[in-house]
């Protein structure tokens, strides 16, 4: 994306329209990188529940991912997860 | 037709309330501290008396003041303060918030010295410090200029195109508390002047929800600051236009500067607020002795009125710029060394900087007679013998 003028945005710093968080990339912003092992993963949706950062993927009410561009590899979802199954990794 | 007035006696302070009164803002968060006091007594007088709608905050601290009204102009209301001094020193981080921000505050600020040591008398270092602080910055010589540049700093403020805030300075004690007869106009016809107030991105209008105050990086504040000083540049060209309504009303003639027998002027001071009136009486004296001199008063601060400066500079043989406020740069005062560098380049005349009465000490027409007479010596003799001159201290 490229930046934009001072001439194209808002005065002030201002953020004029709602919910436009998830255009920034937080994803960047990752050391360690969240993976699952799915067989171990007993669907209590913890990680969802502790994510700070909205960036489990759950469909059908059933964990299915991580949103690699949001997820900023704090690592709560792998210490919070009572089945062991997620690990941090390089 | 002359607009409806009344003539009442008011100090400084009194009539900067006054103004507040007729402007009649939605929240006034303010601290009392001297000789800003007077205003926040008499303001706090008309709202317990029901005279006024605002809701007054009683805050703990100008930080908080500053940060309040902030928050308020940022929620879509107008909102004021008033300080001096220390407690402006206090809402520093704060100021550069209001303008980052860009939020139409206006403040009166009745000027007095910065501690240490403490004094509690009039001198610029409080606003001068302020300088870079992203506000425009208005300096009266009297109390009607006070109540009229009030009135005349929320429309500046709240131009579409400009939003910045405005601080309105008078002289500590000297203007603050002297008493003076001032033209208080027609409450109802203030209003209609002013107008309503029109919030481009009010903080609580759900329907279109705004964000104040992110996390601004590398890859965005450099912009934002770029446009800051393209509002400074806007306020410059759209400041007259702003003016010449409120001095049809007022039957003034208010500009970013003001001359006084400056036309066929040979030699000239440059000077800020009450000391202006001074150097008035002195300058009709010297004419009576032939003596060709001027005063250049700046009004405003900022935007800085550069080419005016220049232009009406230009026939000049020598100047002297008076700084109520030492930069501790060596160089001189904060206003010597800004009109210095609007003349560089565009004339060469000698200027010369006197710094003059730090913590109140007072400036007698007798030592505004002594400056003249060394500028006048300086346009004889071209010589320029001291840069930087002390008016009015011991040696
Ligand atoms: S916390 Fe662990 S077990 Fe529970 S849903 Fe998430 S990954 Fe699966
Ligand atoms: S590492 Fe942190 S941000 Fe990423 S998915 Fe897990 S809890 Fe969310």
């Amino acid at each position: 994306m490229k930046n934009k003028g001072w001439k194209e945005i808002p005065i002030g710093g201002l953020i004029v329209k709602a919910g436009n968080a998830e255009e920034y990339k937080t994803g960047d912003w990752r050391t360690f990188k969240p993976v699952r092992d799915e067989s171990k993963c007993s669907q209590c949706l913890l990680c969802w529940v502790y994510c700070p950062d909205s960036s489990i993927k759950v469909k059908d009410g059933k964990m299915v991912g991580f949103d690699y561009d949001h997820c900023k590899g704090c690592g709560i979802c792998a210490k919070i997860c009572p089945k062991k199954c997620i690990k941090m990794e390089k | 037709m002359e607009n409806k007035y009344k003539i009442i006696p008011l100090t400084g302070d009194q009539a900067a309330a006054e103004a507040m009164r007729q402007i009649n803002p939605d929240i006034v968060a303010a601290y009392p501290i001297t000789p800003q006091t007077e205003i926040v007594m008499t303001f706090a007088q008309f709202v317990a008396d029901g005279i006024v709608d605002t809701e007054m905050i009683q805050v703990e601290s100008e930080h908080s003041a500053m940060s309040t009204t902030l928050g308020a102009c940022a929620a879509g209301v107008r909102a004021m303060t008033a300080t001096s001094s220390q407690g402006l020193a206090l809402m520093w981080e704060v100021l550069y918030i209001a303008s980052g921000y860009r939020l139409p505050i206006v403040m009166p600020v009745v000027n007095r010295a910065l501690s240490g040591p403490i004094n509690i008398h009039c001198d610029h270092s409080d606003t001068m410090g302020a300088r870079d602080s992203g506000w425009l910055h208005i300096y009266c010589e009297n109390a009607q200029e006070v109540y009229e540049m009030t009135i005349a700093a929320i429309k500046i403020a709240e131009h579409p195109e400009i939003l910045l805030p405005v601080m309105v300075c008078q002289d500590g004690f000297i203007t603050s508390h002297a008493t003076e007869g001032v033209k208080i106009f027609d409450d109802a016809d203030i209003k209609k002047l002013i107008g309503e107030y029109k919030p481009k991105y009010p903080l609580l209008d759900i329907k279109n929800p705004v964000s104040y105050g992110p996390l601004d990086l590398q890859d965005y504040y450099f912009e934002h600051k770029r446009q800051q000083s393209e509002a400074v540049k806007i306020a410059k060209e759209k400041i007259p236009g702003i003016l010449s309504e409120f001095n049809k009303f007022f039957g003034k003639d208010y500009g970013y500067i003001e001359t006084y027998r400056l036309e066929d002027a040979e030699i000239a001071i440059i000077a800020m607020s009450s000391t202006c009136g001074t150097a008035r009486s002195v300058i009709d004296e010297l004419h009576k002795n032939n003596i060709k001199a001027g005063m250049l008063k700046i009004r405003f601060f900022r935007p800085f009125p550069a080419e005016e400066i220049v232009n009406a500079c230009r026939n000049l043989r020598a100047i002297a710029v008076l700084d109520r406020a030492e930069s501790f740069s060596n160089q001189g005062g904060p206003l010597f060394a800004e009109v210095r560098a609007a003349l560089y380049n565009n004339v060469s005349i000698p200027v010369v900087n006197y710094i003059y009465g730090l913590g109140g000490r007072d400036i007698y027409t007798e030592d505004i007679k002594s400056i003249f007479s060394e500028v006048k010596e300086i346009a004889s003799t071209g010589k320029v013998k001291n840069l930087v001159n002390y008016q009015g201290v011991r040696e």
